[in-house]
């Protein structure tokens, strides 16, 4: 019976209550103490007193004509009754009601917002939405659709003439042929104050990627109007960032048409996408929430599909190493062991048939190597810095950030964090989880990672990482890393010789002096320098006169373009430990192509399809970061 | 402004607005803004001067007779006082206090009077004694007929030791009712009766169970029984009807006396009368049981709370009951909708049509006009007739025609003459104005007649105006501008307008408050707007600029409506009241009170006789506006009335609520008529089609319904027969009557228009969510 006096109870019990140990609690918060029976009695009265509120504000809710009761309904009702409204909780967005496990405590989640930040914005959207009336015959003489009504745009925009001259010009001229008409457009679109009319039909003419997946010129003037729009300030994407997302992502990780011809260089186009991603999220990325989340887990997911061609997962790559140490940290090393097994498998054979399939196995593990790298370069920072105290840990970021605007006509890359994203987006991968297949994720401590690491590349990564500058020293972070090697040349080109350093793993060493001490030239990441010779390579390369660069890293040395087709083999071995390879020998042979005149230094770069790239080097980003895009 | 311009309609209307009303208008004003803060007492706080005399609300609560028909009115609280003066005498006598006596006596003149009452007393028989003072006792209860067979019902046996059992009854008035820890028994013992009787009876006597259980429990929380309160809650709130869920949600929170201050609706339901129409037979049943178990309390709270309503006839079915049960108030007394209503429309103004033959297009090959030869038009003939339901021409004075507006009904005439005959053959088009991006609550929309200008009224507090044609609003130049121009010329209204600010819409800001309701003049030249400030306002259509702000609701402004005619308009709001204005007076000719609860919708009787009002009270009052009084009192929706639409012939209303149903009613006879059964969210838009062959519903349920309303009206018999018992059996025939549903994407339909031609507009906002 007492079962069923309780089901009873709870039945009657219609309303909400305020117990009376909040109202104590509130009360004892503004120094009152209350009796049992006060509190009691005040807590009846606070809830009829809500009630009644709630009452009389569902009558503003009918009167305008709405489902849903809205704070304002509210704090009409209240201001009528003369009693205070309360503020603060206008927002249109529903706010998170959340409990807090451990005291059986629940609260609206109330995250700080920086005023300062929000007042000097210079981002304010311009040209919200006009409220506007529009017709639709619905239904003629009473009988059926006479056209479907279809999907009304969530922002339909009256577009004044103007702005569709603008428009039809603008996609005109970025997909057509002049690069100087196209170039003038892009410039317009990333500083026209009075488009944000048009951004749905922009986004809508960029998610058209997946009908040109063919034509690789298209997919990069559309991956540029992205850039554009992105680095318009005048606009607010609101959530098309999402779209915008989904059609970069589309270049990074799609098994593209274009890619289908090898002569095609859709690795560039990868590689710019996997950059823009990175700048859209770094810029962008607090527009959507879990954004950062979804990006990884789709990389990931790409990456551990053994069925996607090598092409996505140099894109996966790619995309995570743009996306920052952290990324690579947590999705790409974790899957390195699984993902190794193919990837050697490919590189193994040296089937006629498989040449195509092998060089693309090349691209990866050149893409994986550099992403390791820096995540190796940029975690021995983070534990220094955090040894240091972060206060001046960063001393060329800044200025990393901006100079890189200035002397970059082409993405600027984002200054990348040593931290994770911000709380705001991270949080949801961290605390959420709900229904997220995120993996366990425990941190690996460097040597740890450095080993295992090692266990794969073996010298090439030893080569590559070891021989810098200290860390935390000489070596900035990354992104301001070729912002030094840019300005040092010009400002102290003798002073960086003089401050190099000799390897320190590296067996076979040699490094010519800097010769030209250009300030356009490559920072120089090759990195196939022989090591210990029982796991090794034999490179046959001549110093050349034009090869002298070399900065933080030793570099390659290569015969002369004139020294004719070279040829060279050498095995990059690693213990493997207890995998069954050996080491792993890269065998290339080269087909002359006609030097580059202009860029002599360079020209040799076309010839070096080991790792990285292969063909032409993209001069928009000469000043990239990233050593992927450097050419080799 | 008007009055300078037109010194003539100045003359015209002091000789014709009713100058009673306009004596004393700031008295009126007083009371009504008073009356909120004086809701707690007990006494009539409505403005006496305009609310009904018959309405039940009204009703002078003091008086404890319900067979007092308004002959007797006056003299039943003189009476009244004197035994309540007698009962506390004989009181203060028992108490041995002689010199109070004496006071009292001397001070209010008593001294004839209380002796023969003590005589009576003292002198006749015990047996003939409590005989007359229970026949007084009954006759006080009993019905309104004169014909009631008192002689058939057995005397209530008084007990004996009392010789002036008015002491008793007239103190249970101050006191609590009877015991309150006893509230249950009796209600339980009349619920066990209830359930015992005949079906027919059953169905019948179970309407006394709601308001007797709020009754019961609004007394125990006002005399602070809080427990006993809660428990008689919980005993009996299940056996209520599912349609008063709202209001037991009101009240299972209530359950204090100072909670009770504050909610004006229930102090209403305290101290006014809920109706209850049960058939004779019924009745008699009920008298007899209470009068043989003694049950006086019960009986008691019959008397001073509920008006029985006793019909001649079959008693009703259970759902003939509930079609006609759910407002706050009971049902309608029947002699509230005896008055006589003039429904008829007036008579057109004979205006000489020039009726092209149907050759339009050779008239305009040729470029000039052909055969103009001018007729009376058709569409006059049939109103030249005086309807014997119309009022009088002149009953309301209304506006002269000016010769803008003869050339508009000209227009008019033209149009209509191309109008397609609607039926359930032959449905209307629909045309959706969606608002997009209408972010900021699009709350309330209105067509101009013609259907060429659009308004929306916003949550923003903005009135926006469209152009529904590809003619662009534009504004009158400025004072200066209109000096240069050539007054002489021909075109020269189409001077006066400033092309430079031609566009599409234009924006009124004005309102500090949502706008709740927007309303065209019938020429166009106006717009009416109601806001959550409190005001209603009328803006220029030919400046865009505001003109005037009416104060005097001071609460809430949820609609107005333009009468048909011009000058005219009506207000209704939180307030509770509904305000008939005239452009150009700047307090209201009339007050319409009774409602309960806030009036939430207005709307004009096509012949501007009449005024409309729904309430969230759950009924609709139909006011004469030449004095004021209620004429029509309707109950059967079971939520808040938030739209009303009168049929083009002016002899029928519709009424579209919360609960998603609509309500027919014929406004002759003061019937309900019909129910259509289908909407699934509150209906806030209704309109008739031009014939009224059709009656249009919107919804929130982001349908438009159609409905044969021709069928539901011709289906109907309706006579002076049927209507004196106040109802009709009404067929469930929802389904056959639904002509069309038509699905809008996700846009809640707001308002509903009839074109001219019959094509029908619907708006509303797109809801992206």
């Amino acid at each position: 019976s007492s079962s069923q006096s309780g089901m009873t109870e709870r039945e009657e019990r219609r309303f909400a209550e305020v117990p009376r140990e909040s109202i104590k609690l509130m009360a004892e918060s503004s120094g009152v103490e209350l009796s049992e029976e006060v509190a009691a009695l005040l807590a009846e009265d606070v809830c009829y007193r809500l009630r009644e509120a709630t009452q009389n504000s569902s009558q503003f809710m009918r009167h305008a004509k709405r489902r849903k009761l809205s704070v304002e309904d509210l704090n009409r009702a209240l201001r009528w009754s003369n009693t205070e409204t309360i503020c603060g909780y206008g927002a249109q967005d529903a706010l998170p009601f959340r409990p807090l496990k451990e005291g059986e405590l629940f609260f609206v989640e109330d995250r700080e917002i920086n005023l300062v930040e929000l007042a000097l914005a210079t981002n304010i959207p311009k040209g919200c939405a006009e409220t506007m009336v529009r017709v639709h015959v619905s239904y003629l003489d009473g009988k059926g659709n006479l056209e479907p009504q279809g999907t009304v745009p969530t922002a339909v925009q009256s577009l004044s003439e103007d702005l569709l001259k603008y428009y039809q010009q603008i996609t005109r001229a970025i997909l057509g042929e002049d690069p100087h008409l196209m170039k003038v457009a892009l410039l317009d679109l990333q500083s026209n104050s009075k488009i944000a009319a048009l951004l749905p039909y922009f986004v809508y003419v960029i998610s058209g990627v997946k009908s040109v997946s063919h034509d690789l010129d298209q997919l990069n003037r559309l991956l540029h109007m992205v850039k554009s729009l992105v680095q318009n300030p005048y606009l607010y994407l609101g959530s098309y960032v999402r779209s915008l997302v989904s059609s970069v992502m589309y270049c990074i990780l799609e098994p593209l048409a274009a890619s289908i011809n090898p002569l095609n260089d859709h690795w560039t186009l990868r590689d710019y996408a996997a950059l823009l991603l990175s700048h859209i999220f770094w810029t962008h990325g607090d527009l959507v929430s879990g954004l950062y989340h979804q990006i990884l887990l789709s990389l990931q997911k790409v990456l551990s599909d053994p069925v996607r061609p090598l092409c996505s997962h140099y894109g996966a790559v790619v995309g995570l190493h743009a996306l920052g140490w952290k990324a690579v940290e947590r999705v790409l090393y974790p899957h390195l062991p699984a993902y190794w097994a193919n990837l050697q498998a490919v590189l193994d054979d040296y089937s006629v048939s498989n040449a195509q399939v092998k060089a693309d196995g090349h691209k990866v593990y050149g893409a994986i190597l550099v992403a390791v790298e820096r995540l190796l370069k940029m975690k021995a920072l983070s534990l220094t810095l955090a040894a240091e105290g972060s206060g001046a840990g960063l001393p060329g970021t800044t200025t990393g950030a901006v100079g890189f605007r200035e002397n970059s006509p082409g993405l600027s890359p984002p200054s990348e964090p040593l931290s994770e994203p911000p709380l705001g987006i991270a949080s949801h991968l961290q605390a959420g989880g709900a229904g997220c297949p995120w993996e366990e994720w425990t941190p690996v401590s460097l040597p740890a990672m450095y080993c295992e690491l090692y266990s794969f590349f073996g010298d090439s990564l030893a080569v590559r990482f070891s021989t810098g500058p200290p860390l935390g020293g000489a070596t900035p972070p990354g992104p301001c890393q070729p912002l030094e090697g840019r300005k040092e040349p010009a400002s102290s080109a003798p002073n960086l010789e003089n401050t190099r350093k000799m390897p320190q793993l590296t067996a076979s060493m040699n490094i010519s002096p800097r010769q030209d001490g250009s300030p356009r030239m490559e920072p120089q990441p090759p990195s196939l320098a022989a090591t210990e010779t029982r796991k090794t390579c034999s490179v046959e390369v001549p110093p050349g006169p034009g090869l002298g660069t070399t900065d933080i890293f030793p570099k390659a040395r290569f015969p002369l373009p004139q020294a004719g087709p070279p040829a060279f083999s050498f095995i990059i071995g690693g213990r493997q430990m207890g995998r069954r390879c050996q080491g792993r020998r890269f065998q290339t042979s080269f087909t002359p192509t006609p030097p580059l005149t202009t860029h002599p230094p360079r020209a040799y770069a076309h010839k070096l399809p080991v790792i990285g790239r292969v063909s032409k080097p993209v001069r928009r980003w000469t000043c990239s970061h990233y050593s992927l895009h450097l050419p080799l | 402004i008007i009055r300078q311009k037109n010194p003539k309609k100045k003359t015209y209307y002091a000789a014709h607005v009713m100058t009673p009303l306009l004596s004393a208008p700031g008295e009126k004003m007083a009371a009504v803004q008073d009356a909120p803060m004086e809701l707690d007492s007990e006494k009539e706080t409505k403005p006496e001067i305009l609310s009904d005399g018959t309405s039940n609300l009204s009703g002078n609560t003091a008086s404890g007779t319900l067979s007092s028909p308004p002959l007797t009115a006056g003299g039943a609280p003189k009476q009244e006082d004197q035994q309540t003066l007698i009962a506390v005498l004989q009181f203060l006598r028992r108490n041995k206090l002689t010199e109070s006596v004496d006071i009292l006596r001397r001070e209010a003149c008593l001294e004839d009077q209380e002796d023969s009452q003590t005589l009576d007393g003292s002198g006749g028989g015990k047996g003939d004694g409590d005989g007359g003072d229970a026949n007084s006792l009954l006759s006080r209860v009993s019905i309104a007929s004169a014909a009631a067979p008192q002689s058939t019902l057995t005397p209530i046996p008084v007990k004996s030791e009392y010789d002036q059992p008015d002491v008793s009854v007239v103190l249970s008035a101050y006191s609590q009712q009877g015991d309150p820890s006893l509230y249950q028994v009796y209600y339980t013992g009349l619920k066990n009766f209830i359930e015992s009787v005949l079906d027919c009876h059953r169905a019948e006597l179970s309407q006394l169970f709601y308001p007797l259980f709020v009754h019961m429990y609004l007394e125990l929380v006002y005399n602070n029984h809080e427990t006993k309160a809660k428990a008689f809650f919980e005993k009996f709130s299940g056996d209520q009807e599912c349609y008063y869920q709202d209001d037991l949600q009101i009240l299972c929170g209530l359950t204090k006396k100072e909670h009770l201050k504050g909610n004006e609706a229930l102090l209403d339901f305290r101290t006014s009368r809920f109706v209850l129409r049960i058939s004779r037979d019924s009745y008699q049943l009920l008298k007899r049981h209470l009068q043989e178990r003694h049950n006086n309390q019960i009986w008691n709270i019959i008397q001073e709370h509920l008006y029985i309503d006793i019909f001649d006839g079959m008693p009703r079915s259970k759902s003939q009951i509930d079609s006609m049960s759910g407002s706050f108030a009971g049902e309608t007394r029947r002699e509230v909708n005896k008055a006589k209503v003039f429904y008829g429309l007036l008579k057109e103004p004979e205006i000489e049509v020039p009726l092209d033959d149907e050759d339009d297009e050779a008239e305009n090959e040729e470029g000039k006009p052909k055969k103009k030869k001018t007729k009376k038009d058709s569409m006059g003939s049939k109103s030249k007739k005086q309807d014997p339901n119309a009022p009088q021409q002149n009953r309301i004075p209304l506006p002269e025609l000016k010769d803008s507006d003869k050339l508009d009904k000209i227009m008019y005439m033209k149009e209509s003459t191309k109008r397609i005959r609607l039926g359930p053959e032959n449905l209307p088009s629909i045309c959706f104005y969606s608002f997009l991006n209408a972010y900021q609550g699009l709350t309330a929309v209105d067509f101009t007649d013609d259907s060429s200008l659009l308004a929306g009224g916003f949550a923003d507090s903005t009135v926006r105006v469209w152009s529904a044609t590809p003619k662009k609003l534009r504004k009158v130049k400025s004072a200066a501008e209109l000096n240069l121009i050539d007054k002489e010329s021909d075109d020269v209204l189409e001077r006066i307008m400033d092309e430079k600010t031609a566009s599409e819409s234009k924006n009124l800001y004005g309102h500090s408050g949502p706008v709740y309701g927007v309303s065209f003049s019938p020429d166009r030249n106006y717009l009416l707007s109601s806001s959550e400030d409190g005001t209603v306002r009328l803006w220029s259509l030919q400046t865009f600029t505001c003109l005037v702000g009416y104060k005097g609701h001071n609460y809430p402004v949820w609609d107005t409506h333009f009468s048909p005619f011009g000058y005219y308009f009506v207000s209704g709001g939180h307030d509770r009241v509904a305000r008939l204005w005239a452009t150009d007076h700047y307090q209201p000719l009339r007050i319409f009170a009774g409602h309960l609860a806030d009036v939430t919708c207005t709307r004009f009787h096509p012949n501007s006789n009449y005024v409309v009002t729904g309430s969230t009270d759950r009924t609709i009052r139909l006011w004469d506006v030449l004095n004021g009084n209620c004429v029509r009192f309707f109950t059967g929706h079971k939520g808040p009335i938030h739209s009303l639409a009168f049929s083009p012939n002016g002899k029928f209303l519709a009424s579209g609520s919360t609960d998603g149903r609509v309500l027919l009613w014929d406004i002759g006879h003061g019937l309900m008529i019909g129910e259509l059964k289908g909407h699934t969210d509150t209906i806030y838009a209704l309109k008739f089609s031009r014939d009224g062959e059709i009656l249009a519903s919107g919804s929130m349920d982001n349908t438009v319904r159609l409905w044969d309303s021709m069928k539901a009206f011709d289906d109907m018999e309706t006579d002076d027969f049927t209507a004196a018992t106040g109802h009709i059996p009404l067929p469930d025939n929802s389904q056959e009557l639904l002509l069309g549903m038509y699905h809008s994407k996700s846009t809640p339909v707001t308002h509903l228009h009839f074109t001219r031609r019959n094509l029908l507009l619907a708006a509303g906002a797109y809801n992206s969510q």
